[in-house]
């Protein structure tokens, strides 16, 4: 057997030699809780597959929706997922982050289809917001919605995970959505054991989270172990920045800069992979997995407080934008 | 490697108390004395705190997620909270202990492999706390603890602590519970909480922090009974692997080799396990909770809903399941005759109520035969005839293969919880 056999098993002796049939005794079958969770995802992802239709998994090239990618190709191999993903575009990414994409889709063999917020604006059924802190972020759930409409998918894979906000730590797996893409907190369905119900009627659908159990140091932890290629932007590198409301904000072609705003070059990386006009860098050396995975442990700030300036509007914000349809 | 990439074991717990028992406060201090609490979300807790007016900084705020809790003041529905130590990662369901408690629990506890049940020493026993300890017995969470809250006010008396310990054993003898333990603790003030009290120097037991890292549940699975439901057949496409047909899954009880003989069910046919496969390359031995895919010597017709297990350990097939259920929805109640859509394991199929034996009274125990309904949070024994052959464990004996839901067709909605019991 192969060196994976040292990380599958949780074993009290960890070495890169194989587990043999003692040491597993001694182990008492246990799994460690990356390949706990890893195996909950699994299960979810293929009971999606097994019922639903039209799945899609939503892919934004962040590390949460590579991971679950990384997920879904592990759970059907040696095939393919049965299911494209669906990449909302809101024109404003970094240009590193939509290369990886590319890149990314183009190696597992996986069909990317594209919701682009600009073709929204161009057909004026949203208005672009305007002045200096202008952000595309909020119409993206325009375009989510219609691009779930369009393709029919009723079953939609997201990579939102509970320990990210409070209003998410109340989410089902399965999350159901009306005909108009609403989340009902109050009127969600009871989950138990793992017998998810993801039965629903024509033009409503099903958000599926896989990653629920999983925290943001269980990402970085299983990125290592499974050696998970991520966009650049994650690691420490040279960037053109300026301070907003105490994030580093990129200087890009999405954002203007004010009066007093004063653009440096600073090392940093990012925690979160959004929309470059309101997703802020922080100051960081972490250049390898490793040296994300100390900060990350060491950190304490939340990553979507340390960088999101649309999650710092108001104590609701997640949880008004989740209502109306939002990831 | 770094520390956390070391392999470390799961653990889930539901915790359970009445309004105002100090639940969410004790959570509050086990998340902030693991350091498990960003700098963020604590100024946010102080920022609400002072425009609700309180005087203090109010932890359980910590725990309240969605606005019309904040308003209301009140816990909606079931959360979950994340922290880890260096010995376990923990999962903490934390459900609210108002009325829809019994819903709540169930959909918060039903996978738990320990519950906490919180106590105010000041009150003792309450209704509540039976009712508590009462549904983490009845779904099987095989380790309870009974924390003694609020220590602090009762002068940190041992008196007090012992007095609630008898009467909760004695109640809790009735009550199928593997393994219970009493802490007495001070959420408030940390007392046991992670560390051990110096205002109890007579409790020799361990701080409940210290009980969560120890306590033994991988030996709670079932690693006998050899069962796995088929989720999906995996067939690629590309012509490398034209002839490959695995039965993709996740191991429900027992332990799965290649070389072993297999049955499938509903079929019958049996066959041998040619390999077990993973992304990461094939496993000589596969045990509950793995995701695998199983491949056979043999092309025998096989698809999602079907079961492999052994020739020798089958489950029961049957039609006819004898079970306690948790009725959940506010919008209707379960009747004799009533039609509903079941699924267990990867199954779906029809079920019709024949009988409803009982309604157990949650507080007292008791049966009250004659019954004629299922309201929301009641608990029934049930007689149901399903259109096609499920393949079923007693739930003592596998919480997976022994659990079901039903489900409303006409609203979709999940409207109870079943658990298997011998005919
Ligand atoms: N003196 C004291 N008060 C406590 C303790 N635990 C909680 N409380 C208080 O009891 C009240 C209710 O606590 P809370 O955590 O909101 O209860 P919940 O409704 O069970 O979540 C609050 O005022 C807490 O400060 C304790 O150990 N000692």
């Amino acid at each position: 057997m192969t060196k994976l056999v040292g990380i599958w098993y949780r074993s009290a002796h960890m070495s890169d030699t194989p587990v043999t049939g003692a040491e597993r005794a001694t182990s008492n079958y246990g799994l460690d809780h990356l390949r706990t969770l890893e195996s909950e995802s699994i299960h979810i992802i293929r009971e999606v597959a097994a019922e639903f239709e039209r799945p899609c998994l939503l892919f934004s090239g962040g590390k949460d929706s590579v991971v679950m990618l990384h997920l879904a190709v592990k759970a059907f191999a040696p095939g393919r997922p049965p299911f494209p993903v669906m990449h909302v575009d809101t024109g404003h990414n970094f240009s590193e982050v939509i290369e990886f994409r590319d890149e990314c889709v183009e190696r597992l063999g996986v069909r990317l289809v594209v919701a682009s917020v600009q073709d929204d604006i161009d057909a004026g059924r949203v208005s672009e917001q305007t002045g200096p802190r202008a952000s595309r972020n909020q119409l993206q759930t325009t375009t989510l919605l219609r691009g779930i409409e369009e393709q029919r998918y009723d079953a939609v894979f997201g990579g939102a995970r509970r320990d990210e906000e409070k209003a998410r730590a109340k989410e089902r797996v399965y999350s159901f959505r009306d005909e108009f893409g609403q989340w009902d907190p109050k009127n969600q369905r009871p989950e138990v054991w793992s017998l998810y119900n993801g039965r629903h009627q024509q033009g409503e659908h099903i958000r599926v989270f896989p990653l629920s159990n999983w925290t943001e140091l269980d990402i970085w932890s299983y990125i290592e172990v499974e050696d998970i290629v991520l966009p650049t932007i994650y690691f420490a590198h040279q960037r053109e920045v300026f301070q907003r409301d105490g994030m580093w904000l990129a200087v890009t072609p999405a954002v203007t800069i004010m009066d007093g705003e004063v653009p440096e070059i600073r090392t940093v990386r990012y925690r979160t992979v959004g929309d470059a006009s309101c997703t802020g860098a922080v100051d960081s050396d972490a250049a390898t997995v490793d040296e994300v995975i100390a900060e990350v442990a060491a950190s304490r700030v939340t990553e979507r407080g340390a960088t999101r300036a649309d999650d710092r509007a108001s104590e609701a914000a997640m949880e008004d934008r989740k209502r109306v349809g939002y990831f | 490697m770094s520390a956390y990439s070391d392999a470390s074991e799961m653990i889930r717990i539901a915790t359970a108390g009445s309004v105002d028992d100090g639940k969410s406060t004790l959570i509050g201090r086990l998340l902030y004395d693991t350091k498990s609490i960003f700098e963020d979300q604590m100024e946010a807790v102080e920022r609400t705190s002072v425009q609700m007016g309180a005087e203090h900084t109010n932890l359980a705020l910590l725990t309240d997620g969605l606005r019309a809790e904040r308003e209301q003041g009140i816990t909606i529905d079931v959360a979950y909270r994340y922290f880890a130590t260096p010995k376990r990662k923990f999962i903490i369901a934390d459900t609210p202990g108002h009325i829809q408690y019994t819903r709540n629990m169930v959909t918060g506890a039903s996978t738990a492999d320990l519950a906490i049940v919180l106590i105010d020493a000041r009150k003792g026993v309450l209704e509540q706390s039976r009712r508590h300890a009462f549904l983490s017995s009845l779904l099987r969470i095989p380790h309870l603890v009974l924390a003694v809250n609020k220590m602090d006010l009762v002068d940190y008396d041992e008196a007090v602590f012992e007095e609630i310990k008898s009467e909760f054993r004695d109640f809790a003898r009735k009550l199928d519970v593997a393994d219970l333990t009493f802490i007495p603790v001070s959420a408030l003030h940390g007392d046991n909480v992670v560390n051990r009290s110096q205002n109890m120097e007579w409790y020799g037991g361990s701080s409940l922090l210290h009980h969560l890292e120890q306590v033994h549940v991988a030996s709670d699975r079932n690693l006998i009974d050899a069962r796995f439901a088929v989720q999906y057949v995996i067939r690629p496409h590309a012509t490398e692997h034209h002839d490959f047909r695995g039965y993709a899954g996740r191991i429900s009880g027992g332990v799965f080799k290649p070389g072993d003989e297999v049955v499938v069910l509903p079929s019958g046919f049996t066959s041998k396990i040619s390999s077990i496969q993973t992304a990461d390359g094939p496993l000589d031995e596969a045990y509950p909770p793995m995701s695998v895919s199983i491949t056979l010597d043999d092309e025998i017709d096989i698809s999602r809903g079907d079961m492999l297990c052994r020739p020798h350990n089958q489950p029961r097939v049957t039609q006819d399941i004898d079970a306690m259920v948790c009725w959940l929805s506010e919008a209707s109640s379960l009747r004799p005759g009533a039609k509903l859509a079941i699924k267990h394991t990867t199954r779906w199929a029809r079920a019709m109520v024949k009988d409803l034996h009982y309604r157990l009274d949650v507080n007292t125990l008791h049966r009250e035969e004659g019954a004629t309904s299922l309201g929301l949070n009641e608990i029934g024994r049930v007689t149901l005839r399903t259109t096609l052959p499920l393949f079923v464990d007693e739930y003592r004996r596998n919480r997976e293969t022994g659990s079901f839901i039903l489900v409303d067709e006409a609203t979709n909605s999940t409207v109870a919880a079943g658990m298997v019991l011998s005919p």
